[in-house]
């Protein structure tokens, strides 16, 4: 091992995609031991940039220089730089639902015996590695049966079986709550505090960055333009930060709105939901709320309360099982259950899961971006082209997507890119109702300000947008009523006036004991 | 926000894309057209020019027709993740009705022809029920169909029933009439379609592009276009030159099955690549729950697929038995099997999502030139068999390899 204070350089790295280039000249120095944040816009470049870094893009297909350690490296695949203890956690997380924690832990670098599985030591280890990340779980669970933080958990144990020394952490807490984000936080900080481990992580969310991160390194349109350190006699200038990015001042986070709320155009009544597979288990519990025509409500709970699984089984019963209530729209009440049923009734669901749910990896941005209004687009059953492009273009325009043009696969989108797709889908479709479930996840801030003013004015066209978001403030910010929902129950129908996210924050952590349900 | 936009100096990048990056972009639709034509040259040479005799072509569509038809079906069933392996009984099975109904039941060729086509859209609504409404995988219902329906023909024809209808046996092995004469030794009609054919191709490219750039996005160079016409213009003119020239003395021209093919790859190629029902093809293939959740009714694209596919399977099995001119319990056995070769030969993904019906037709026709070519030589059937294995392995081999690069 040498001695250089710096753990990686990463020199002049230049990576194209055919005509596209991601990334120009990028530079990037991480000293030993540091938390380094990497920031900018969706599509500039910096998953792209951990994936040169870690062997995803063999040497050879990039050009520029890697040292790690002291050393220059040319990784082939990503097991060559594990080896050296470079570990990446993907934006997309790469876990086996249907294996055990521990199973996933071990996956690829099992425990064994003359090539038998050690399933005493695979579990023993997984304990280990799972206390030094706080996952209080039993090591046999199934990933699909425990939440998005604690999956999170999983990545970092598997890391630390690896022997990690620099951890690369691409969006680790798009998907988290506040608190798991900060137990998260916490343990990379534990890691570099108690195991020397350097951690370069991805983030959007720039207070986590102000409160983790060393230094930051910026990088805008595929080229580093910027460097910031952040300490407790220099705190990070947020505002900077977000110049640098964007390449302007973006003076409010929230654009300026006034709401003209009309007539309530929809309305759930006494909605209960079981789980699929134990009709035991009731998710959502006689839920009621109502929307307005322009008006913006906020679901707020914490991870598990039951939001998506509401919306879900209120969009075509695509959730759950033995679910109950009524469902009302314009006044009349409204059969959805089926997602025909529930789009021809002018119900919209943009999904939180855009990998799952969101789009099909395999079409193009138009042919995605059309996917909910196909009859709209065509003539007796036959697409026109044109009439086709010229409206997923224009939504290109207003959503800012970044790409050559829109007959790109998705597939090759930022992971921010992506999910403004998913948002355009359900926008081109017309509804008058939109459920939007986390719709600003993985995107940037100066993306984020623009996706509120298309919200606003749809609003603002007459129709009812339910938001569901884990960042309170984002609820605050854009929201005109917000329901609190704690396991599965609604617990308080909040007016504008009394938005706090302590007020807020009661109401979602009421216990199920002590409920009283909203609009009984 | 203008930093969403491009950079100007990715635009430069992008703007300098020319001819040979358009085409380079769409290298993996090319390659196996390079392929083709390098297969072609070979055999050529090795059988001492009889392979692009005009004769020699007229049979090799006859011949392999059947594939074609069957393979443009199984190409949207294997996009939309399902197979379907009970298409080679179905031909055996409908074949026989065919048979009996014309020899047995004297009824006229054309009646028995739309009882055939009847009755493959029937066992397809059978099919497609087990499939899309009780949720039996595609591959296990048509696995069962295709040994209800190889049952059922065995039983049916016992050893075989010739079919002495010249009519009908003149669909797969007649001409178009030369309606327009002979023109010298050419058959005029050939030549006139030749030359539609021609105007049609370059009008179609031009309007694409006009229509591209009409909505404002930036087409393709124009030298590419014009390099795309003056090759599909070469081809045309000349298989149009082989038509003409092929038959005896009596008929010869345009044969009645290319007609019949071209029309079914015409249409299918429109309805997977314009139609709303198309779209939805793909979308259920590449994210069955992301299809769900937009709205789309997978149940009813998984039923009318194999509708599609049961109607397919009738006309193949109409064009088998005028080709043979009798049923026998084995006809069609395998064919299944040769459909989804076409379709992995042709680009389409095991995984589903991708495929495509022009590139599935030159899948076909790679395994048809091979075999013509192959017997021409005296080649062994048994051998013949072999090589075309290793061509479907090497195929998606390249296939495959050809996409991790790209990463
Ligand atoms: N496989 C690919 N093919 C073509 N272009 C690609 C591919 N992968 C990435 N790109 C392009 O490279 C650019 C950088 O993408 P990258 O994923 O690194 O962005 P990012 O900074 O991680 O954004 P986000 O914050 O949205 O995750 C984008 O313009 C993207 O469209
Ligand atoms: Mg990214």
């Amino acid at each position: 091992m040498s001695n250089s204070p710096m753990i990686l350089q990463m020199q002049n790295i230049t990576k194209t995609f055919g005509p596209v280039k991601a990334l120009t000249n990028v530079n990037l120095e991480i000293a030993r031991g540091e938390i380094h944040a990497i920031c900018g816009e969706n599509g500039a470049g910096k998953s792209t940039l951990m994936n040169v870094l870690s062997g995803v893009y063999p040497s050879g297909t990039y050009s520029g220089t890697i040292f790690y350690d002291g050393k220059e490296c040319n990784f082939k695949k990503i097991k060559d730089s594990e080896e050296l203890g470079i570990v990446v956690i993907q934006q997309e997380l790469a876990l086996s639902p249907f294996l055990s924690i521990a199973e996933n832990i071990y996956l690829g670098n099992e425990r064994q015996k003359n090539g038998v599985i050690d399933w005493e030591a695979t579990r023993a280890d997984a304990i280990k590695v799972m206390q030094q990340v706080g996952l209080q779980e039993n090591p046999d669970t199934k990933i699909m049966d425990i939440g998005v933080g604690k999956q999170q958990l999983v990545e970092i144990a598997k890391a630390l079986s690896k022997e990690v020394k620099l951890l690369l952490l691409d969006e680790p807490t798009a998907a988290l709550n506040d608190e798991d984000s900060a137990h998260l936080l916490q343990i990379i900080r534990d890691l570099r505090d108690n195991q020397g481990v350097t951690s370069v992580i991805i983030s959007h969310k720039l207070n986590e960055i102000a409160a983790i991160a060393n230094n930051v390194t910026i990088i805008r349109d595929g080229s580093t333009v910027g460097w910031l350190t952040n300490s407790k006699e220099n705190p990070l200038d947020q505002d900077e930060l977000i110049h640098k990015m964007v390449g302007r001042e973006l003076t409010n986070l929230y654009p300026d709105h006034v709401s003209h709320i009309r007539d309530e155009i929809f309305r759930v009544e006494n909605w209960t939901v079981h789980h699929p597979l134990d009709q035991q288990r009731v998710i959502v519990d006689h839920a009621n709320i109502y929307v307005r025509a322009g008006e913006i409500v906020g679901l707020a709970g914490l991870m598990g309360a039951g939001r998506t699984e509401m919306a879900m089984s209120i969009f075509g019963h695509t959730y759950g099982s033995a679910v109950s209530g009524k469902v009302y729209v314009h006044g009349k009440e409204t059969d959805t259950s089926t997602v025909q049923k529930a789009i021809g009734a002018g119900i919209a669901y943009a999904t939180e899961d855009r990998k799952g749910y969101g789009l099909n990896l395999l079409q193009n941005i138009r042919e995605n971006a059309l996917l909910a209004a196909l009859t709209k687009h065509s003539k007796h059953g036959v697409m026109d082209d044109g009439v086709e492009r010229i409206a997923v273009e224009k939504y290109r325009k207003d959503f800012n997507i970044k790409t050559p043009s829109i007959e790109e696969q998705v597939s090759n989108l930022s992971g921010g890119n992506q999910q403004k797709v998913v948002l355009a889908k359900w926008v081109i479709s017309n509804p008058d109702i939109l459920i939007l479930d986390e719709p600003t996840r993985g995107i940037d801030v100066g993306a984020k300000y623009e996706i509120y003013e298309i919200i606003d004015q749809l609003a603002d066209e007459g129709k009812a947008v339910i938001v569901i978001s884990s960042e309170l403030p984002e609820l605050i910010g854009i929201c005109d009523r917000i329901y609190t929902v704690s396991q599965g129950v609604i617990t308080d129908d909040v007016q504008k006036t009394k938005f706090t996210q302590e007020y807020l924050m009661k109401g979602m952590t009421q216990e199920k004991t002590q409920l009283k349900k909203v609009g009984e | 926000m203008s930093s969403a936009s491009l950079t100007p100096q990715k635009k430069e990048n992008i703007k300098k894309g020319s001819v040979l990056a358009s085409f380079a972009s769409n290298a993996r639709q090319y390659g196996i057209v390079g392929a083709l034509v390098v297969i072609i040259i070979v055999f050529e040479i090795l059988t001492g020019g009889l392979l692009l005799q005009p004769n020699t072509i007229v049979q090799l569509i006859q011949q392999n027709a059947y594939v074609i038809i069957l393979a443009v079906g199984m190409v949207m069933v294997i996009i939309a993740t399902h197979i379907d392996l009970s298409v080679g009984s179905l031909v055996g099975f409908i074949g026989g009705c065919i048979a009996l109904l014309m020899q047995n039941a004297h009824l006229n060729w054309f009646l028995a022809i739309i009882v055939g086509l009847l009755i493959g859209l029937l066992v397809g609504v059978w099919q497609g029920f087990w499939v899309a409404f009780v949720g039996i995988p595609g591959f296990i219902t048509t696995l069962a169909g295709m040994l209800i329906f190889r049952g059922l023909a065995t039983t049916m024809i016992n050893a075989s029933i010739p079919v002495n209808n010249t009519s009908f046996n003149a669909i797969a092995s007649a001409y178009l009439p030369n309606i327009l004469g002979w023109w010298g030794p050419f058959d005029g009609l050939s030549i006139v379609v030749g030359i539609l054919a021609i105007v049609a191709f370059a009008w179609t490219q031009l309007r694409k592009r006009a229509k591209v750039s009409k909505v404002g996005l930036v087409p393709e160079p124009i030298n590419a276009t014009y390099i795309k016409i003056a090759i599909a213009s070469v081809v045309i003119a000349a298989l149009t030159f082989e038509f003409a020239s092929s038959g005896n003395a009596t008929q010869g021209g345009i044969p009645i099955m290319l007609v019949i093919v071209g029309v079914l790859v015409f249409t299918y190629n429109f309805i997977l690549t314009r139609t709303v029902f198309g779209r939805r093809v793909y979308a259920v293939g590449g994210n069955r729950r992301a299809a769900l959740l937009s709205g789309i009714n997978t149940r009813r694209v998984d039923f009318s697929l194999f509708i599609h596919m049961g109607l397919l399977s009738a006309i193949a099995a109409i064009a088998m038995l005028s080709r043979l001119s009798s049923a026998s319990a084995a006809t069609g056995n395998s064919f299944e099997l040769d459909a989804i070769a076409a379709c992995f030969v042709g680009g389409t993904a095991v995984t589903g999502g991708i495929g495509t019906v022009p590139g599935v037709v030159i899948g076909a026709v790679v395994m048809g030139v091979i075999n013509q070519g192959l017997s021409i030589m005296g080649v062994d059937s048994a051998l013949i068999q072999t090589i075309k294995g290793l061509v479907l392995l090497l195929a998606v081999a390249v296939d495959i390899m050809s996409k991790r690069k790209k990463r």
